[in-house]
């Protein structure tokens, strides 16, 4: 056995999973096959919402290579209602959402028959010969006029469109004041109504399934991020046996929130392989994906900060609409309750309320997006801190400073009642002005301003921390939501001394095998590359809560590291055994145990190897070296960090070209520096699209005219800035490792700071908001008074931004 | 219509549909599943391969054209083991991050590459406009790139452009 000459962690270490990726050796779903496979196309709903009259499927069932076609009612009773995990409130509405339409379609894009044929081609050739009549129903697409008293109904057996109203208040919970007296005592008022648009979360392997029930077991391969899950939710939705299902994630290209789902197909997938009695493989076309795969975001935010004079922010108050679509799927209801405990940010404001309404449009339902609540929230106060700068004619970074919560002042109880372990934001935003020349880029600002240059120079801040390590299983129960936030993992060594390790956590691109690697090479003392990390398949990896909300390392590698210390702690005993030692007098250091004070040691591959011949244990040892651990957080994590962004507005086009973006964030450890890197860039990414590009438009009768990558802009290398990252590390003690997870830092943060640098640079215009993303037509148009929702990448109908206040725009 | 093509290095002759796209005679009929789909709108560049020693992407592309043609696709840019130095590059500099994109990104860069064997930060970024990813904001994919210029440069024994 070699000791590792440094540690593993924090080494930049390139990636283990690149080999296969950079080769083309990958196992993505469709590339998979098995004997006698068919495949399944599916008919969608062209309409938003309608009921379905007749459906005539004789034609395509005489199709050229068809084997079946069913219909919703054809599955009816197989199909189940596609589950929720995460009802808010105890009288929360839902409908039946059925995998196939039967009687009704409420979104376009909605499946509502499925052909199985011998090809893929030919499956969707029978798809043009399914006849279905429609009788149109109103279109409700309007989140404001789907609330009002009279409105037309997307489920007309629930009664009403809102599906759910939850409420946080910091004088009931008793962790903070009263709002509406911080309101009614006010110096200063920033009242605004800001838009989150809809986004597609856009993952570049689209959704496949494969599922083979011709063995013992069923086995389901998909490209999800929720393997466990979805095993556990199949087997409730469709009545199959848990233990008569295995799920494999294999690789899969991205996910972003967007397959942490149970989806329609994966349903359908299940129940026509099982009734056929063959493996059935569907993989979605990008239009499809578009169209039928969960959108994020989309929300209304209806926005009071109270603050004096003095610049000292007071309380908040948030009324939010949020966007369910049609159907309430796994955690929809719960992405803006997410969202409430972060509107606070890093600010220690005494007073907050939150109240959100979830409701139904005829629209593709919605659910996590990258950050899924948080971005959402953080765009709001670091909005609403800017405009309170403004007011207050201050410089938006000290006024932060001001409000936010010093560096000796944590542990901290925000006003939601949560405690923020560790955090250093005076660091972080030291570091990244210094990165960007704050002081010069003012500067000239000031002169372009005074030239009156055609191109303007803004400069957005954003402050942010966000709750990761998803989470403590008491608080999620707390919150109603359906499962724990505990990971599991297992540790084997095996007898030549090389380690699997099982990870309950499913990666899709986050680096996995790699940094759980660096973590136990150093915790037993292996090589890196003796290590290999199992996951994303219910038969090798028996339990497990799967990847979202930046919770693989937080929790996921805890569970990890806690597996190993059992392994050390049985190696240790047998160890003393076979060297005739108390174990208390025996050190592990570098893969050996050795006796205190002498050069008398054993490896741990000696013990592994002693233990698999199992000739001399101690009494009541068995014969293995491995061992299995689960972790549940004590708290969440709460990485932060400042992010800076400069942007040049082109006062006659409206175009935005962004300058230069510096960002700081504070992670915590760091395991691997350049996966965090990558995730940050990743992330920012995504937000800027936010900030700049990317928005799911629908026409006025529901159609998503946004419906290709040529309508919908996923940014390309030529949209996208250069970005310069940093960090500081204040480690987490919320767990061992002191770790507090990335993956969403980047979009949360950067959506604001691009938004705020764009507003900034034409404020002297007499502006005060652009509604995302700030085209340059919206640009534009605000700079010249019009209103700030115009100008978007086509109609705006279901948008809703008709009935909703927009004073705070123009001013 | 029967075809032949020659893929990595290795004849194939076979009946295909005439409106059949390349990159499904590659994936489904020759089995060369390094070449992926990600889109019907020919925007995402995921199934781009070298019709011919240029990339093209191959959704966009029947495969009925490429009778009689080379194509080389991802996984024959390795030889005897030893990486191609754009695939190593990406490796290098973590220029991937899910990795669906990056056989696309890859077998754009090399013919980028073939062109402008010193590109800046700027040419890179057009030269790559054709081929999204949603994992890496490009940056890495960028510096990978410009990193396989310098390990391309006179004196190195790789060549550029596959076949």
């Amino acid at each position: 056995m070699t000791a590792t000459a440094e540690p593993e962690v924090g080494k930049a270490r390139l990636r283990k999973e690149d080999a296969r990726l950079i080769t083309g050796r990958t196992r993505w779903t469709d590339n998979l096959s098995v004997p006698g496979l068919l495949h399944l196309a599916f008919l969608r709903s062209p309409v938003a919402h309608a009921k379905i009259t007749s459906i005539d499927v004789e034609e395509a069932r005489h199709r050229p290579g068809v084997i079946a076609v069913f219909t919703g009612r054809d599955l009816a009773e197989a199909q189940g209602s596609l589950p929720c995990a995460w009802p808010i409130t105890a009288d929360q509405k839902a409908p039946t959402a059925p995998s196939l339409a039967v009687d009704q379609v409420n979104f376009a894009g909605e499946a509502v028959a499925v052909v199985v044929a011998r090809g893929n081609a030919e499956a969707h050739d029978a798809l043009e010969a399914i006849e279905v009549e429609y009788e149109d129903l109103p279109v409700v697409l309007d989140m404001t006029a789907a609330v009002a008293d009279g409105a037309d109904l997307v489920h007309a057996d629930l009664g009403t469109n809102k599906s759910a109203h939850w409420v946080f208040d910091s004088a009931e919970a008793g962790t903070g004041g009263d709002v509406e007296q911080a309101i009614a005592d006010a110096e200063v008022l920033i009242e605004r109504t800001y838009r989150q648009q809809r986004l597609i979360p856009a993952f570049m392997e689209p959704r496949s399934v494969l599922v083979d029930p011709t063995g013992e077991q069923t086995t389901v391969w998909s490209a999800t991020q929720i393997p466990h899950i979805l095993r556990l939710m199949l087997a409730l939705t469709t009545g199959t046996p848990e233990h008569k299902l295995r799920v494999i994630a294999p690789d899969v290209g991205g996910g972003f929130g967007g397959k942490l789902q149970v989806t329609p197909e994966e349903v359908v997938s299940l129940v026509v392989a099982t009734r056929l009695g063959k493996p059935v493989k569907w993989t979605e076309t990008r239009s499809e994906s578009l169209l039928s795969a969960h959108h994020g975001r989309d929300q209304v935010q209806k926005l009071t900060l109270a603050a004096r004079r003095d610049g000292t922010v007071t309380g908040l108050k948030v009324d939010l609409l949020a966007d369910m679509g049609a159907y309430l799927r796994l955690v929809t209801p719960g992405v803006p309750i997410l969202g409430a405990f972060m509107f606070n940010a890093i600010y220690k404001f005494p007073a907050y309320r939150f109240a959100c309404t979830n409701v139904f449009t005829n629209k593709t339902p919605t659910d996590a997006y990258r950050g899924a609540g948080r971005p959402e929230a953080t765009f709001a106060i670091e909005r609403l801190m800017d405009e309170l700068a403004a007011e207050l004619g201050r410089d938006p970074i000290e006024l932060r400073e001001q409000n936010w919560i010093k560096h000796d002042e944590f542990p901290f109880t925000t006003v939601c009642g949560l405690e923020y372990d560790t955090g250093n934001y005076e660091a972080a935003t030291a570091k990244a002005k210094e990165m960007f020349g704050y002081d010069a880029l003012r500067a000239e600002q000031r002169e372009r301003r005074e030239r009156g240059d055609v191109v303007q120079l803004g400069i957005g801040t954003s402050t942010f921390t966000e709750m990761c390590g998803l989470a403590p299983s008491r608080v999620l129960g707390s919150l109603s939501y359906g499962a724990g936030g505990w990971e599991h993992a297992a540790i084997r060594v095996l007898p030549s001394g090389k380690v699997e390790v099982v990870t309950g956590s499913s990666a899709h691109g986050q680096g996995h095998e790699t940094a759980w690697s660096q973590i136990v090479a150093d915790q037993l003392g292996v090589p890196f590359e003796d290590v290999e990390v199992l996951h994303g398949d219910t038969q090798s990896s028996p339990k497990g809560l799967d990847t979202y909300g930046s919770r693989s390392l937080t929790v996921g590698a805890m569970a990890v590291l806690k597996a190993g210390e059992k392994v050390i702690r049985k190696a240790r005993r047998i160890a003393a055994h076979t060297m005739e030692c108390a174990e208390d007098d025996l050190e592990f250091s570098g893969g050996k145990f050795t006796v205190k004070g002498t050069e008398r040691s054993t490896g741990l591959t000696d013990v592994a190897l002693a233990v698999f011949a199992a000739h001399d244990l101690p009494d009541g040892v068995e014969p293995s070296l491995d061992s299995e651990a689960t972790f549940d957080p004590d708290n969440f994590s709460f990485p932060h960090g400042t992010h800076l962004c400069a942007v040049e507005v082109d006062t006659e086009t409206g175009f935005v070209k962004i300058r230069k973006y510096v960002c700081v964030d504070d992670v915590g450890v760091v395991v691997n520096p350049i996966i965090v890197e990558g995730q940050v860039h990743g992330g920012l990414a995504q937000g800027l699209a936010q900030a700049l590009y990317e928005e799911a438009v629908h026409d006025e009768s529901g159609t998503l005219t946004t419906g290709t990558l040529a309508d919908y802009l996923v940014p390309s290398a030529v949209d996208l800035p250069h970005f310069d990252t940093d960090r500081t590390e204040t480690p987490s003690t919320t767990n061992q490792l002191g770790v507090k997870g990335v993956g969403e830092a980047g979009t949360i943060a950067s959506t604001p700071a691009v938004v705020n640098a764009v507003v900034d640079a034409v404020r002297h215009y007499g502006v005060n908001d652009i509604q995302m993303p700030c085209t340059p037509m919206r640009v534009w148009t605000a700079i010249n008074g019009g209103p700030t929702d115009a100008g978007g990448l086509g109609g705006e109908a279901g948008g809703g931004l008709g009935s909703i206040d927009t004073s705070g725009g123009v001013a | 219509m029967r075809i032949t093509v020659t893929v990595d290095g290795t004849t194939y002759t076979d009946e295909v549909e005439p409106r059949k796209l390349l990159v499904h005679h590659l994936r489904e009929t020759i089995g060369k599943t390094g070449t992926v789909v990600g889109c019907d709108t020919s925007n995402c560049g995921s199934c781009t391969v070298h019709l011919n020693g240029q990339s093209v992407k191959s959704c966009s592309v029947l495969a009925v054209q490429a009778d009689g043609a080379e194509v080389t696709t991802i996984e024959g840019l390795a030889r005897d083991g030893v990486l191609h130095p754009v695939q190593q590059a990406f490796h290098d500099n973590h220029a991937l991050q899910c990795g669906f994109c990056t056989p696309g990104m890859i077998m754009q860069s090399i013919d980028l590459l073939a062109d402008d064997p010193d590109p800046d930060e700027d040419t890179v970024r057009h030269g790559l406009e054709g081929n999204l990813c949603r994992c890496t904001g490009y940056q890495n994919i960028v510096r990978a790139v410009q990193d396989a210029a310098q390990k391309l440069k006179p004196g190195s024994h790789q060549p550029v452009g596959g076949q």
